[in-house]
Parts: C-alpha cells; structure tokens; sequence
C-alpha cells in the first residue's frame, strides 16, 4: 500500500510537471523524481519480500493495509515537506525576496 | 532495516561527481567560441544536469525510506542510531539486507536513469538538427 500511495503520487507529481511546469520553475520535476525514487526503492523491497512470503504478499490484514496506507500518506506529506523546503530556499520566482525588500522599505 | 543506506551512500557519491562534471562544463563552455558549440550548449541537456535527476531519484528516495525507518521504529535520534546496530545477530541481518535489498535498490535507481537519460539523448538529436540546419542557412545567407 506504501508502495501504491507513493506511484500515485509520483504519477500525479509527473502529469502536473509535463502540463503546467515543464520549464521546473516551481520544481515540481524535482518533486516527481523524489516520488519515483521512493517508488522504484519500494518496489524493489517488494519484490524481495514478495520472494519470501510468495502469494501471501497479496493478501495482507486489514490492520496491516491501513496502517500501511497511513505510512503511505505521511512519506506523501514529507515529500511534499522537503519540495516546500526546496521552493522556499531557491526562491524561484523571487517572491520572498522581494516581500523582504517591501518589509526593509 | 537499513538497506536506504546504500543508495544515500550512492547519493553523496554522485553528488561529488556533479559537481566536478559541472565545474568542468564551466570551464569548456568559457573555452569554446565557435558557432555550433554554442548552438550545442542551447540546445543538449549538460550531463550534469541529467546527473541532478539520479541525485535527487537517490536523495528524495532515501529520504522517504529513512521516514519510513523511522516509523517502523528501526533508526532511533541515539547512538548506534540503527536499532539493529545494537546485537550481533541483528547486526549481520542488516548488514545482509543491505547488501541484497539497497543494492539492488541502487541499481534499479541507477538503471531507470540510464534509460531516461538515453531517451532524452533520443529527444535531444531530434531539433538539433533542424537548429543546426537553419544555423548553416543564416550563415550562408
């Protein structure tokens, strides 16, 4: 489900990417490769404990499912986290820079 | 348990060599004067700017998957920081992990960058042609 929730966001990260940012001015390029390399990280460890446990992967308790949705969601949010991070200290636009210079004036 | 290591340690790497690439780029690019070098240096991708895309594929994902450490309780904020650091027995499974699991974490990373990397080689021969073309035409005109 982790794995799941982090390729949904990676999908919609590249499809906001290619229709509104393809130039990477509010980084959201960057954003859809952190997705994709937690993804393609993910997937790999499924694929290992899907070697283990066989087709009893597919079949995982309720508790474990939401639990690892909630997991899911939250790696969601603190990718989103570390790309405001990034916006906010590139300052692609120059709009901090610019609120400081209206603050100092 | 710790198999995010392997790709951040990839991730520092590859971050040194962007940038010597980049600093080398640099250096060529104030060297060279001619007509198609500039053409090339507007229209190619400079490889170290593709080198970013591995950086931040290994970054981001070692990020979310330490996050993911975190929540399972295995990287503790104390000394040895990795739970499993702590015994011997714990300790060889890890170190096991991580060279099965974030190895070949790192090099399914690494593959799918070649790939886009290679596609945008693909994509990049395309208009430069043409540009080059037109370029020649000026030229001559």
């Amino acid at each position: 489900m982790t794995l799941l929730t982090a390729v949904l966001a990676a999908i919609i990260t590249t499809i906001i990417w290619y229709q509104k940012d393809s130039r990477n001015e509010m980084k959201t390029g960057t954003l859809s490769l952190i997705y994709w390399g937690a993804s393609l990280m993910w997937l790999t460890d499924a694929v290992f404990e899907y070697v283990q446990l066989q087709t009893e992967y597919f079949k995982p308790s309720p508790a474990d499912l939401l639990n690892d949705f909630f997991l899911g969601i939250c790696a969601v949010v603190f990718g989103l986290l570390l790309w405001l991070i990034l916006v906010l200290l590139k300052d692609p636009k120059g709009v901090i820079k610019q609120a400081l210079e209206n603050i100092r004036n | 348990m710790a198999c995010f290591l392997v790709p951040a340690g990839e991730a520092v790497a590859t971050t040194i060599i962007t940038k010597i690439v980049k600093s080398k780029e640099e250096k060529e690019m104030s060297a060279s004067d001619s007509i198609n070098a500039a053409i090339d240096t507007q229209i190619k991708i400079p490889f170290s700017h593709k080198l970013k895309w591995l950086n931040n594929m290994l970054w981001g994902g070692s990020a979310l998957l330490a996050f993911e450490h975190i929540w399972h309780g295995e990287v503790v904020p104390w000394f040895p920081f990795l739970t499993a650091a702590e015994n011997p027995i714990a300790r060889s499974e890890m170190l096991q992990e991580m060279s099965t699991v974030g190895v070949a974490m790192a090099l399914l990373v690494s593959a799918v960058w070649v790939g886009i990397t290679t596609a945008s080689n693909v994509i990049e021969k395309r208009p430069q042609q043409a540009v080059k073309v037109k370029a020649h035409r000026g030229r001559n005109q």
